[in-house]
């Protein structure tokens, strides 16, 4: 760290967390690239992959059904539970930093019942559109119009909870409440004028699953998401300044405006683009960088490439309960998510509580 | 040290000097300051003294160029040649650092983590380290900042400003350190220690401008006093100059007497203020 040899130089460490994070990311990539290949081995009863997925490796040919299987089912599907599990990390963390506070998360504030009003407006009204617009979207108008609304929802959220600078954790959670019932009322309404065949895509959206993945919707979510993942480092410095307040943020040479606007919008694509992908996947905004932040800090340089990488492990593991816990069937993704989030939550609200001026 | 050696031009000089001339603000309709003029000169503590609500803190928040963007038309800021009403947010935090009166954190940061906000880039960690064991902190670096004190916390804030600045002089000039009731919750003996620190600083060719309560104190280490009240400037000069029993009493509303003990110097204390008035 330092460049001249320094007496003091092993006493340099000590409260300086960074070079924990630094080891703990090799870890989570070793981690992530297990999950991956236990995601593309393991399915439903009788349909294990791990011979084929050795093969690969070992650049043999294999049997044709487990060529479509591992290629068109199981890879764009580990990539989207990758893609849509380090968006959903990334969003908490920085929304957390945002809004200064470690319990603002997405699911929890509304604003991914704002991205999933966009993305059922656009599955519903979407047909109404001009028909040349129609393809030019393509399968882009389902991302997009979560994108919108989840950008709509956390910039309205932002305008009523933070007043010059400050976070109110009761406003921010109340007019959270707010938002959802009111997305959830104008959700009501879509789904009351949908057809048949749309509710039934609603429905499974809505309950948040990984099953739908195909190349063109993964890619297409994956090029919402990337530039989202790639922006959020360059507003780790901005975060870490902000978390003193604005004005020492300020005082520090931070441009506040720019950071909020743009932690705003990588937010609100990164939200938007999961939410579309995989619907309702709540909790993991919440957990993944609060374990971060204990075991190597809040710095958000260190935070959030880490929240990505855990993020999208974690998000694979859930995957990989939903795909075999009730075998050949499954579970929704967000039910196991809340029921390993959601005691979770409860655990942070109960340490904190002394801390947090609820 | 704050002498120049050779004589420069009166020109130069004056291109080093924090000055806010005309600085005029409302907030609300209210007239906060009103055609306040101000100068700091590098190598000395300027302190900005006056009643609650006298624009203090606006004022020094206006040098600082954190609300100079507000100030009416005409009001100009300067930090040297630099126009701090215009000036980049990222241009300033190299040549000033601020220590507000209480900073809280959003997240559980140790110590040093803190300090490191302030020094960035190469040696950052080891600007770090010498900061806080120049606030007598040394020892805390990997406690976490929510459990110290109030007081401790402003000295951990104080040795991240000093760690932003790195030394009192850059190559454009001299860095300024402002300060917001740097000792009102510290302790006698650190309250001493942190103006210690802020005379060091002048000392060594920096500037300093501190809001101060304790007209002791300011008498003790400040070489220019500026008194406010109502957003006016009621006096500026040394503080024998300013600190007057007719001054202060027009200022703070109750009668005051001044006293100067035996060494050189001012002290003050309220047990000479008078009932009535």
């Amino acid at each position: 760290m330092v460049a001249l040899p320094h007496p003091e130089a092993p006493a340099l460490e000590h409260g300086d967390r960074r070079r924990r994070a630094r080891q703990l990311r090799l870890v989570l990539a070793g981690v992530l690239l297990v999950t991956v290949l236990l995601s593309l081995a393991v399915g439903a009863a009788g349909t294990s992959l791990w011979q084929s997925l050795a093969a690969v490796l070992r650049g043999e040919a294999i049997p044709l059904s487990d060529s479509i299987v591992l290629w068109q089912i199981r890879a764009p599907r580990t990539l989207m539970g990758m893609g849509v599990g380090a968006a959903l990390a990334v969003s908490g963390a920085l929304m957390q930093g945002l809004f200064r506070n470690p319990l603002a998360d997405p699911g929890i504030v509304g604003v991914s019942a704002g991205a999933g009003l966009g993305a059922i407006t656009a599955i519903v009204l979407g047909a109404f559109l001009p028909l040349g617009l129609l393809t030019a979207l393509g399968f882009y108008l389902v991302p997009l119009a979560a994108f919108l609304g989840s950008w709509l929802s956390t910039i309205l959220l932002y305008r009523v909870a933070t007043r010059s600078g400050r976070t109110s954790v009761a406003v921010m959670l109340l007019a959270g409440i707010a938002l959802g019932a009111l997305t959830g009322a104008a959700s009501g309404v879509m789904v009351y004028i949908a057809d048949d065949n749309q509710l039934r895509d609603l429905t499974f959206w809505g309950m948040g699953s990984l099953a739908g993945a195909t190349w063109p919707k993964v890619l297409t979510g994956m090029a919402v998401i990337l530039p989202a993942l790639c922006a959020a480092p360059l507003l780790a410095r901005g975060l870490n300044a902000l978390s003193l307040g604005e004005a020492a943020a300020y005082h520090l040479g931070i441009r506040i405006q720019r950071v909020k606007n743009l932690a705003i919008l990588a937010v609100a694509a990164a939200t938007g683009a999961a939410v579309a992908m995989s619907g309702g996947i709540g909790f993991v905004g919440i957990v993944v960088p609060h374990l971060l932040r204990l075991v190597s800090g809040p710095d958000h340089r260190e935070l959030l490439p880490n929240a990505a990488l855990l993020g999208a492990a974690l998000l694979l593991v859930a995957d990989i309960i939903s795909r075999v816990v009730i075998a050949p069937a499954e579970l929704p993704i967000g039910i196991v998510t809340a029921i390993l989030g959601g005691p979770f939550f409860l655990w942070i609200l109960l340490r904190q509580r002394g801390v947090l001026d609820l | 040290m704050n002498a120049p050696l050779t004589h420069a031009p009166a020109a130069a000089e004056a291109d080093e000097h924090l000055s806010g001339r005309n600085i005029r603000l409302g907030l609300r309709g209210k007239q906060i300051l009103d055609s306040v003029d101000f100068t700091a000169r590098p190598g000395e503590v300027t302190a900005i003294v006056g009643p609650n609500g006298s624009g203090k803190t606006t004022l020094l928040r206006c040098l600082t160029g954190e609300i100079a963007g507000q100030c009416a038309p005409g009001s100009t800021i300067r930090m040297g040649a630099l126009d701090v009403t215009r000036a980049e947010p990222w241009l300033l935090a190299q040549r000033r650092a601020v220590l507000a009166q209480a900073t809280s954190l959003a997240f559980p940061f140790t110590v040093l983590e803190v300090v490191r906000l302030g020094a960035e880039g190469a040696g950052g960690a080891a600007r770090a380290r010498q900061a806080l064991a120049q606030v007598d902190l040394g020892h805390y670096a990997e406690r976490y900042y929510q459990e110290l004190s109030g007081g401790e916390q402003q000295r951990v804030q104080l040795a991240r400003v000093l760690a932003q600045l790195d030394a009192p002089r850059g190559h454009h000039g001299p860095r300024w350190l402002f300060l917001d009731e740097p000792v009102s919750a510290l302790d006698i003996g650190h309250q001493l220690q942190v103006m210690e620190i802020a005379r060091a600083f002048a000392r060594n060719g920096g500037g300093v401008v501190a809001v101060m309560h304790d007209l002791n104190l300011t008498a003790m280490f400040a070489q220019e006093v500026v008194l406010l009240n109502q957003g006016r400037v009621l006096g500026a000069g040394a503080p024998a100059e300013v600190l007057t029993d007719r001054l202060l009493e027009t200022a703070y509303g109750c009668r005051l007497r001044i006293g100067v003990a035996p060494r050189d110097g001012l002290f003050l204390l309220p047990q000479t203020a008078e009932q009535g008035n």
